[in-house]
């Protein structure tokens, strides 16, 4: 059962990064190439700060499967986002690559903490 | 959805597909990553309060393996179908690899007071993952040119 709940949640979660990635291009403004991923800097963001909600809530192990293993997981992405910090240090931008490992984590760390307090803190 | 989808990368990329169809592939690879991602969490489960080694090799594993599919695609164009990046990259890589997960697993440990393995965990997963994704590239790169480079055929190195 639960197999099925993080496949469904992965159905959802990746095709919602791509959708926010484009989004975000689009309003940024593409064909410009190796500007800031704010894309998956902004998925990334969004999935840890929906992960803390449901820290804070304790939620089912069927909830847990859908929402955060298969939601959360699919809608936050490592691979893109290294590939990413690799193509800014590989066309010289080697301070925005460096800026994008830190906001990245410092960013997804806040939200995690931010949705926990919001839904009862990481006792709850 | 806009019509106009200017490329984002000025490398010889795959042709666009229509965006329903990469809709579905990023869904069914996005569903096919998470499966293996609790697949290796429920044969490799780590305690709470310790290292968190399965998603960190998750991720490192996915991050290599996204340094040779976009090499393959964006970079050199020796893959083409459409829906290979999608499916691959944004959907099976894109959901095995995850951000939500680490993060939380940075702050489940700085919660549980154990702020120097959290340290650890948040610096060598980023190490990690960005190496693997440059040693990955690099290295598809120096196969793909390791003969007569380009799109030529498989001649002789004399």
């Amino acid at each position: 059962m639960n197999w099925l709940l993080v496949a469904i949640g992965g159905a959802v979660g990746a095709p919602l990064r791509y959708l926010t990635d484009r989004a975000v291009q689009a309003h940024q403004g593409t064909g410009v190439p190796y500007v800031f991923p704010w894309g998956t800097f902004t998925a990334n963001a969004a999935g840890s700060l929906l992960l803390g909600l449901l820290t804070g809530v304790a939620v089912s192990s069927p909830a847990h499967a859908l929402l955060a293993t298969g939601l959360c997981g699919a809608l936050t992405t490592y691979s893109t986002f290294s590939y990413e910090t690799l193509r800014l240090a590989e066309t010289g931008r080697t301070l925005l690559a460096g800026a994008n490992v830190l906001a990245s984590l410092l960013t997804g760390l806040g939200a995690v903490f931010l949705g926990a307090e919001l839904t009862g803190g990481f006792g709850g | 959805m806009s019509e106009q989808e200017p490329q984002e990368l000025p490398e010889p990329g795959p042709p666009a597909a229509p965006q329903g169809r990469v809709l579905a592939a990023v869904a069914a690879g996005g569903a096919l990553g998470a499966l293996a991602r609790y697949g290796a969490l429920v044969l490799w489960p780590t305690p709470g309060g310790g290292f968190p080694w399965t998603v960190f090799v998750v991720n490192a594993a996915g991050c290599a393996l996204i340094g040779v599919l976009m090499v393959l695609t964006v970079e050199r164009g020796r893959v083409t179908h459409p829906l290979v990046r999608p499916f691959l990259g944004v959907g099976v890589l894109g959901g095995f690899t995850t951000f939500s997960t680490y993060a939380a697993g940075v702050s489940d440990l700085l919660v549980r007071r154990e702020a120097l393995t959290a340290m650890a965990y948040a610096a060598a997963t980023a190490v990690a993952a960005l190496g693997a994704v440059w040693a990955a590239a690099a290295g598809t790169r120096a196969w793909l040119d390791r003969g007569p480079g380009g799109s030529g055929g498989e001649g002789r190195v004399a």
